[in-house]
């Protein structure tokens, strides 16, 4: 199981998989919004290229249509529209200090560590790519947990849930060489759903609390402790 | 014959180190709207510092004298140990690349010795900043050399690039994250723009320059040469290591040749690179260097893990 043995093709999907985890940690150690949101995009760009990559080694053309469904959602609708109400609530200029960012950081790379350790047991099972793929899918779903507990802002823990969603669709595209058509429209259009109420949600937060830090939510008790 | 070779190339760095700097210095002009001076202005400045006579304050030691041309001396031994147009050395089969990192400690030693020797705040403040990056420097830097040499297993550096090439073009996940990680270090370690600023004079924020303040005549010369050299250090180490196609395995003079033409476009385009990276990106705080640098360590430590779990025989 030696990377010089591989073909191109798994090298190929091996280093995408590490950019992946790359953009991940970028995401962490990112304070501002608009940063976030366009390494989020740079994400989104990762699995298109991803998706389209499996369709044309493995040439499965409904995989094109995957990916371009990722490619107009991910890298342009959603960041399109994040980005939009960054803009209109004016929070761009508002730079994030993030408590403890090295140690964030650190408990990050454990993190993908961990997640390497709870996959050894399927390394006998598996092939080289398929393990890989998925330590990396997990680690990007825990590292979006990690980014929606460290950071405050309402915008972050939205880009932190949808990077979650994008470590769940490359272990999708990358283990089962594709997911049947109807399940990934289906789950391109819960992310658009999820999307537009977030949109929503954003919206009440704000005319509640009159701000999208989430910290501020402790206060709403009825009586000042 | 081969120690000739590693004679004359190690030379040929040396002599070519200004001229990388006078590159750089040109293309940021062109990105900044600035009328760029000739390639050549380097050497000129280095020419005019010799000729002048070095004034020395009175407080200063014999320390202060001999550091410049420590630290010197110390860039070209690191100079030859790296391999520049032609990778069959003895010097790097001397000296691996852990006896590298430790000729770039050595020279910063010195120069921190020296900034505190003269008594002034300013070198002092410059002495203890460098310590302070350098320290989170050097493990990032080690971590991204690492993952290399366990790659060729071997520290040798001409050994690890012969290893790389012979392999031929294979997309390593480690290789992406260590190439990252010595970019940020490199970027650090030279002193570059997010980091510090090589042409600011003003107090609060230099800090190779608050070191080498009291430094005049043909002592700051070397020093500005030593940094030069450094500069083109970690640019050779960067493109031979992730990108060593061209470098000359054997000494007939076409090979040679074409490897001289390799590097020399390789540094042009990482130059153009920094030159971008510097006019795009500002300056950052002293107390926000430790974030930058504990990102390149945790690069190292990804790129590390990423080798020892994806690409190592199980």
């Amino acid at each position: 199981m030696n990377i010089e043995s591989q073909d191109f093709y798994t090298q190929a999907i091996l280093s995408m998989s590490a950019l992946v985890g790359l953009t991940s940690f970028l995401m962490l150690g990112q304070g501002r919004l608009l940063r976030l949101i366009f390494v989020f995009a740079l994400q989104g760009l990762l699995l298109t290229l991803t998706t389209g990559l499996c369709a044309y080694s493995l040439d499965n053309p409904h995989l094109y249509i995957s990916a371009v469904l990722t490619f107009s959602l991910k890298v342009i609708f959603i960041p399109w529209m994040l980005q939009k109400q960054v803009l209109e609530m004016n929070m761009h200029r508002d730079v994030e200090a993030l408590k403890n960012n090295t140690s964030v950081m650190l408990g990050g790379a454990s993190l993908m560590v961990f997640s390497y350790y709870v996959l050894q047991p399927i390394i006998h099972t598996s092939s080289m790519i398929m393990l890989n793929a998925l330590a990396v899918s997990l680690s990007v779903v825990l590292l979006g947990l990690l980014l929606m507990i460290s950071h405050r802002q309402a915008v972050a823990h939205v880009v932190g849930f949808m990077s979650i969603e994008n470590g769940l669709f490359f272990a999708a595209i990358v283990s089962t060489n594709g997911m049947p058509m109807v399940v990934e429209l289906g789950v391109a259009f819960d992310v658009l759903v999820a999307a537009v109420l977030f949109g929503i949600f954003f919206l009440h937060i704000r005319t509640s609390i009159d701000s999208l830090d989430v910290d501020l939510m402790n206060k709403l008790h009825e009586v000042d402790k | 014959m081969n120690w000739l070779m590693a004679i004359i190339q190690t030379a040929l760095f040396v002599a070519l180190a200004p001229l990388l700097m006078g590159f750089l210095k040109f293309c940021k002009c062109l990105l900044q709207n600035r009328s760029a001076p000739s390639f050549l202005q380097p050497y000129r400045d280095l020419l005019k510092l010799t000729r002048k006579q070095p004034v020395i304050s009175e407080d200063a030691s014999w320390l202060f004298c001999v550091a410049p041309y420590i630290i010197f001396s110390a860039m070209i031994l690191a100079a030859s140990v790296v391999p520049f147009i032609a990778i069959d050395l003895p010097t790097s089969a001397e000296a691996d690349v852990i006896v590298l990192v430790g000729f770039f400690a050595f020279a910063r030693f010195f120069l921190a010795l020296a900034g505190l020797d003269i008594g002034t705040a300013f070198g002092g403040m410059g002495s203890s900043r460098e310590m302070t990056i350098s320290s989170l420097a050097e493990p990032a830097m080690l971590m991204a050399v690492f993952t290399l040499t366990m790659t060729a297993s071997t520290t040798n550096l001409s050994g690890a690039i012969e290893h790389v090439i012979q392999e031929g073009l294979i997309l390593r996940p480690s290789f992406v994250f260590a190439l990252f990680a010595l970019i940020l270090v490199a970027i650090a370690e030279t002193g570059r723009i997010p980091v510090d600023n090589p042409t600011t004079h003003l107090e609060l924020t230099m800090i190779h320059e608050a070191m080498i303040l009291e430094y005049s005549g043909r002592h700051l010369a070397l020093i500005e040469w030593a940094s030069a050299l450094k500069l083109m250090l970690y640019g050779v180490l960067i493109s031979n290591i992730f990108f060593p196609w061209g470098i000359a395995e054997s000494f007939t003079l076409s090979a040679l040749g074409y490897g001289f033409l390799a590097i020399s476009s390789k540094l042009i385009v990482l130059c153009i690179f920094l030159a971008f990276a510097e006019t795009a990106v500002a300056k950052m705080r002293l107390f926000r260097v430790q974030e930058y640098l504990g990102f390149a360590y945790l690069l190292g430590v990804l790129g590390m893990l990423s080798h020892i779990i994806l690409e190592s025989t199980r």
